[in-house]
């Protein structure tokens, strides 16, 4: 009941007519950077972050307007999987195998449409998730110690290795890489500097907005420059919507097991969307089982998967607005948003930004509807988008990522640091490491050294304090199953993942 | 005698006559030396709110946010870039004297710039949780005497940052020796350094006034001392100071300005005028009340002198518990 009232009230946060004009274009720009190859939620957010400072948005007008982009963003994903068999983002992979051959069949506007609705009940039932069991988690937050929190840094790294890349070594080195960058600056425990070499703008550290819009988007411009293509070579005819009601109807189970499953792995940290859509359509598929045609065309090929990634993008906010812990590349992103307008992310939020948190979880709500009745009749439009020319597309974007940090820091020291990181971020990529572990050790890699300072402080230097309490114990338990299963459950997971992406014939 | 007294009283009114002669044309500037959302930003955003409304600029106050080194960038680019300007404040607190004290900014010191004024102060308290055995300071302070690793601090800066040394001066104040052995563990905020103390998981909590007023309203907080020289007004009268406990140990983190050294002398009587006019107004009483500050305002010509003492007493303090060679 309490929680009601709380939600009543984010409601009138979120439903002033300036939140959700912020709402809106939120949710707009959201879907147009999510349909663009490439551009995925997290660079999104990355992009429009120094927009929220330039404005001077009150925290939970900021907030809402990312929160906004990160769902649309999601809702965007699935247009270029559908319509070019490219997919939007990672996530909206699993969305090609089904959405594609539908669209070839003529049936581009149903898939477009059941895909909004599937994104809308995946979304729902995310934020319902959300509502329910955040209060829950906060509660139980004040258990946490400096142990525990070394503990859950330990978990969340290592989960990190099984799931974003197909080498672990590299996922251990670009996180190595991200600690590294972190310990650039005055040392807070300690009082010492260290690696500042006497200048006056590397003692507060190396800025992780910086990092993320150069690693996020200014590598992404120099992909582009380089194959000097970003979609748009076919058009496609959306055809007419055919769906009827009936079909609709059929989709609901799906619907429902997709989204509690990508509620499920948005919620654990390191998992989050990608894992949730692949889940959600394996899952479907093997309930399904030979009545189905799946990787022909299978309309519930396309809501599965759109569930499970909206749903994990609600779920992904769990840990990150009660824990403080990013569950997605994205999170991390908003954590750094919210720490640099002075909120603290972590147990406290619920009770001490309790206007901002339930306004966010009230625009979500919001921005789900919105995006419902905005992705419907704007397909056509988005369409057309999809064929702007990277020409054009690429100095907007790299005009409005300089403008937005220079406005931030009135620094031209801030500004090639951001081109040094979208360099480096290009040779990384290139190298086939990932970029979102360096975004995670460098928001990570401080907490977790300051929490084992403070334990050893606190217990005067026994080191056994780390695996003393029972949740301690459970995280480093998790953290090792982590390690492990990975190199045993991974090979059947991806074998099955290759046979699904074989056994679609337009997959490639 | 009464001819040199009406003399100067003459050269003065001719002297103030002339000050307030002069009035900044065009764009003024306020730097916060912070990413927007801080305490500084706080500080030149509201201010020059206050001063467009009073009519004491003619424009607006065009608030620039320059981050970097606690603040140390801004104080460079204001001793060297900017040292004949008449039309910049920047803000400054606490913060910026205790860098000031331990020789964070190499090569400045206080007296490279002019200090206008503070506009109000938020002082220290020192707290523990609701379930504490600890019921006063001297309780506290006592178990501290007998072993200094007995209370574990928890605050929002940085090891030797203002938190840290608010429990050095009360300990000091209390005759405590080995004062670098006192554990402080350094969180990124006040908020999440509450929230250990709050949870049961440190002893005390070492910070500001406008930071505990959440937990001090929902009772997971007993704060034992504010370290101001007489009881704070409002919500906050029930909490002893520690002066009146017998301990002699003071905190306030002031907020004001400093502008450039070589700024002509008329706009420095201009914004030192501007200051004053500022606090006295409704307007900013207003904004005090709504953000927890506590009015704090030496006079003009003592500000300087204060500020130059705080640095000092922050400097002897650092090279005693060894933060400063």
């Amino acid at each position: 009941m309490e929680t009601l009232g709380f939600l009543m009230d984010g409601f009138a946060v979120a439903l002033t007519p300036y939140n959700l004009m912020f709402a809106l274009f939120g949710a707009f720009v959201g879907t147009l950077i999510g349909c663009l190859p490439g551009l995925g939620p997290a660079n999104g957010v990355a992009i429009l972050i120094p927009l929220a400072f330039t404005l001077g948005l009150p925290p939970e007008t900021a907030m809402i307007l990312l929160t906004s982009v990160y769902a649309g963003a999601m809702y965007g994903g699935r247009i270029s999987s559908i319509l070019l068999n490219i997919p939007g983002d990672e996530p909206a992979m699993m969305t090609c195998l089904d959405g594609y051959p539908m669209a070839q069949k003529g049936r581009a506007a149903d898939a477009l449409a059941i895909s909004a609705i599937a994104s809308f009940a995946g979304g729902l039932i995310g934020t319902i998730g959300l509502i329910m069991l955040a209060p829950v988690l906060a509660r139980f937050a004040l258990s946490f110690g400096p142990a525990e929190y070394f503990a859950l840094f330990l978990l969340a790294f290592a989960t990190l290795g099984g799931i974003t890349g197909k080498n672990p070594m590299k996922t251990v080195i670009a996180a190595t890489l991200g600690i590294m960058i972190s310990t650039v600056g005055i040392d807070i425990s300690t009082g010492t500097q260290r690696y500042t070499f006497g200048v006056l703008e590397l003692y507060e550290g190396i800025d992780f907005i910086l990092a993320i819009v150069g690693l996020f988007a200014i590598s992404e411009l120099l992909f582009f420059v380089e194959s000097r293509m970003g979609g748009g070579r076919k058009k496609m005819n959306v055809g007419k919507l055919t769906l009827t009601f009936k079909e609709l109807v059929s989709t609901v189970p799906t619907q429902l097991r997709g989204g509690v499953l990508g509620f499920i792995s948005g919620v654990l940290p390191g998992a989050g969307a990608s894992l949730g859509s692949f889940i959600s359509y394996t899952l479907e598929k093997s309930v399904i089982g030979k009545k189905g045609r799946f990787g022909e065309g299978d309309i519930r090929g396309v809501v599965a998967p759109e569930a499970g990634n909206n749903g994990a993008s609600s779920g992904a906010l769990v840990p990150m607005l009660t824990l403080g812990v990013p569950g997605s590349g994205t999170t991390a992103v908003l954590l750094a948003m919210l720490i640099s307008l002075n909120i603290t992310p972590g147990p406290l939020m619920f009770t001490q930004n309790a206007d901002i948190v339930w306004g966010v979880i009230a625009a979500l709500l919001i921005g789900n509807v919105l995006l419902l009745v905005l992705n419907i009749p704007l397909v056509g439009f988005f369409v057309r988008l999809l064929s702007v020319p990277p020409m054009y597309l690429l100095p907007i974007v790299t005009m409005v990522a300089f403008v937005g940090i220079y406005s931030i820091s009135n620094s031209a020291f801030d500004l090639y640091f951001m081109v040094a990181f979208g360099v480096a971020g290009y040779f990384l990529r290139k190298l086939e490491i990932p970029v979102v572990p360096i975004i995670l050790g460098l928001l990570l890699g401080p907490e977790m050294e300051k929490n084992l300072g403070h334990a050893l402080v606190l217990s005067d230097g026994d080191w056994s304090i780390l695996w003393e309490s029972t949740l301690a114990k459970s995280f480093w338990l998790v953290a090792a199953l982590s390690l492990v299963l990975p190199y045993v459950v991974g090979p059947v997971l991806r074998r099955r993942m290759n046979a699904a992406m074989k056994e679609s014939p337009t997959s490639d | 005698m009464t001819l040199k007294r009406s003399l100067s009283f003459i050269a003065a009114a001719a002297f103030s006559l002339n000050a307030m002669a002069w009035q900044p044309s065009g764009k003024v500037e306020c730097i916060a030396p912070s990413d927007p959302g801080g305490g500084w930003d706080f500080t030149c955003r509201s201010a020059g709110n206050v001063m467009r409304d009073l009519g004491l600029v003619e424009g607006t106050v065009q608030t620039i946010n320059m981050a970097g080194a606690g603040g140390g960038v801004a104080y460079a680019h204001t001793v060297s870039k900017r040292a004949e300007d008449d039309k910049l404040i920047v803000a400054a607190s606490t913060a910026t004297t205790t860098r000031l004290a331990q020789k964070q900014f190499p090569g400045l010191d206080a007296d490279m710039v002019t200090w206008v004024g503070a506009l109000g102060a938020d002082y220290g308290v020192i707290a523990v949780g609701k379930d504490s055995q600890y019921e006063n300071l001297n309780q506290l302070l006592d178990a501290i005497k007998q072993n200094p690793k007995s209370v574990k601090f928890a605050g929002g800066s940085a090891r030797g940052g203002w938190d840290h040394l608010k429990v050095l001066i009360t300990a000091k104040a209390a005759g405590a020796d080995k004062l670098p052995a006192i554990p402080y563990l350094s969180y990124n905020n006040g908020g999440e350094a509450m929230t250990q103390v709050v949870g049961g998981q440190v002893d005390a909590f070492t910070g500001d006034i406008s930071e505990v007023t959440g937990f001090l309203s929902s009772g997971d907080l007993r704060v034992l001392a504010v370290l101001a020289d007489e009881r704070l007004p409002g919500e906050f009268a029930d909490i002893p100071t520690a002066k009146e406990q017998g301990v002699d140990a003071v905190g306030p983190n002031w907020r004001g300005f400093y502008m450039p050294q070589g700024a002509s002398s008329e706009s420095k009587a201009f914004w030192v005028e501007a200051v004053d006019t500022l606090y006295a107004s409704e307007q900013w009483k207003k904004v005090m009340k709504a953000n927890g500050l506590i009015p704090f305002h030496p006079p003009a010509d003592e500000f300087d002198s204060f500020v130059k003492q705080q640095v000092q007493d922050i400097e002897n303090l650092s090279r005693e518990i060894g933060l400063l060679k």
